[in-house]
């Protein structure tokens, strides 16, 4: 379980317009380039300074490779982090809050207590 | 010494902005009623006459991050620049810069280290939507210098909600012992119910309508023992998986005095969650102010 790794993507991710494109457009390209390249650059640290150990387990990789929310919430991904990403991508092809509605049915099996999020 | 011209305590909608400002068919049926609303709290500023800001609110992942995340930080700096990309590609806030009060910054950093809280601090501070949604409801103008004080409700682990409670009375005093002669207003803005990225997000109402008239009976009321009676980490997950936003309304009940009742409560059902508007006025009348 690496939470913290996906919460990292998906906030790296969120904060820069060109790659929320690459995400929407190619998930499994930008997933392996992201792991390879940016997933142990410690942010506000320079290149060379890099950590040796963060990669995603094989259901997170699927998770964020299929564009899963309701996985992703399972993994216990902040879900703030995934809701504002996944609005960036999608809400353009949906009528006012059809999106989010639709976002919020398919977890509607989900009980109480949610996943823990903690990192 | 400084006064602590009013105290407020308010949801912080990010919708408002755009519902505000929209125009014909853009416009969403319930915005005139909104306004009015944001209107009349506004001017529960206004006659305060603040001259300067202490802003409680919470970064939501912008400059914050987990790989060094502060429980409690004091923003000292010159200026702010605010909102971010995904601010303005959500919600389309504006960008905006505030001028910082780093005087007062660096008394509530000092004095609250002395008195038990060890308060982060950052000298270079984009601030986000949780401090801009009340300038843009309260004072529009941004015309007021600001001691931006961050807290964590949404990364775990939390402080708990008394820790936010006391460091709503610590800030009271703070300011009330700031050797100024400023008016300052304590103005501070969380969720009640709120539910984002899961089942219950969006619906007709806040998530938990329960939650939300107990929420604004205890702050209405200054009841903050029944509140922290009642309220736990634990407890916040059940009205909705982003209700831990509410224990900066705890801060804020704590900034106003326990027992002491609003002078000003408002609220507005919206769809996805309650609205909800308190001003509380600590210091007696001056100069005719009808405070």
């Amino acid at each position: 379980m690496s939470k913290y790794l996906l919460d990292k993507f998906l906030y790296t991710v969120d904060r820069d317009p060109e790659l929320v494109e690459r995400y929407r457009s190619d998930p499994a390209g930008t997933v392996e380039w992201w792991e390879g390249e940016m997933a142990n650059s410690i942010l506000n640290c320079v290149a060379a300074e890099k950590s040796t150990w963060l990669a995603f387990t094989d259901s997170e990789r699927s998770a964020l490779r299929s564009h899963d929310h309701v996985a992703l919430f399972g993994l216990g991904a902040h879900p703030f982090l995934t809701l504002t990403l996944f609005i960036a991508m999608f809400e353009r092809d949906h009528g006012p809050l059809e999106y989010q509605l639709a976002y919020a049915r398919a977890m509607e099996h989900i009980t109480m207590p949610y996943p823990d999020i903690a990192t | 010494m400084a006064t602590v011209a009013a105290v407020i305590a308010s949801t912080h909608h990010p919708f408002y902005y755009r519902a505000s400002t929209s125009t014909g068919a853009d416009r969403p049926p319930f915005a005139d009623e909104w306004v009015a609303k944001i209107e009349a709290f506004r001017a529960t500023l206004t006659r305060a006459r603040p001259d300067v800001l202490v802003m409680v609110g919470s970064d939501h992942f912008h400059q914050l991050w987990l790989d060094n995340m502060p429980q409690f930080l004091v923003g000292k700096a010159p200026f702010f620049d605010a909102n971010w990309y995904n601010e303005e590609r959500e919600f389309g806030l504006p960008r905006m810069r505030l001028a910082g009060q780093e005087e007062l910054a660096g008394y509530l950093l000092r004095e609250g280290l002395d008195s038990g809280f060890d308060l982060a601090f950052s000298n270079e501070l984009r601030i986000d939507h949780s401090v801009t949604c009340p300038i843009i409801t309260l004072r529009p103008e941004a015309d007021l210098p600001i001691v931006p004080v961050y807290t964590n409700i949404f990364a775990p682990p939390l402080p708990r909600p008394a820790r936010f409670v006391e460091l709503g009375r610590a800030l009271r005093r703070m300011v009330e012992a700031w050797p100024s002669d400023q008016r300052v207003a304590i103005i501070g803005t969380g969720h009640l119910s709120l539910e984002l990225g899961g089942p219950r997000q969006f619906g007709p109402h806040g998530p938990d309508p329960e939650f939300d008239r107990k929420a604004v009976s205890w702050i209405a009321d200054g009841d903050v023992e029944g509140c922290l009676a009642e309220v736990t980490l634990d407890s916040l997950h059940s009205p909705g998986n982003a209700t831990h936003g509410f224990m900066d309304f705890m801060l804020m009940m704590g900034a106003a005095g326990d027992g002491v009742q609003a002078d000003y409560t408002d609220t507005l059902d919206l769809f996805h969650t309650m609205e909800a508007y308190f001003t509380w006025y600590p210091s007696p009348a001056v100069d005719g102010d009808p405070a």
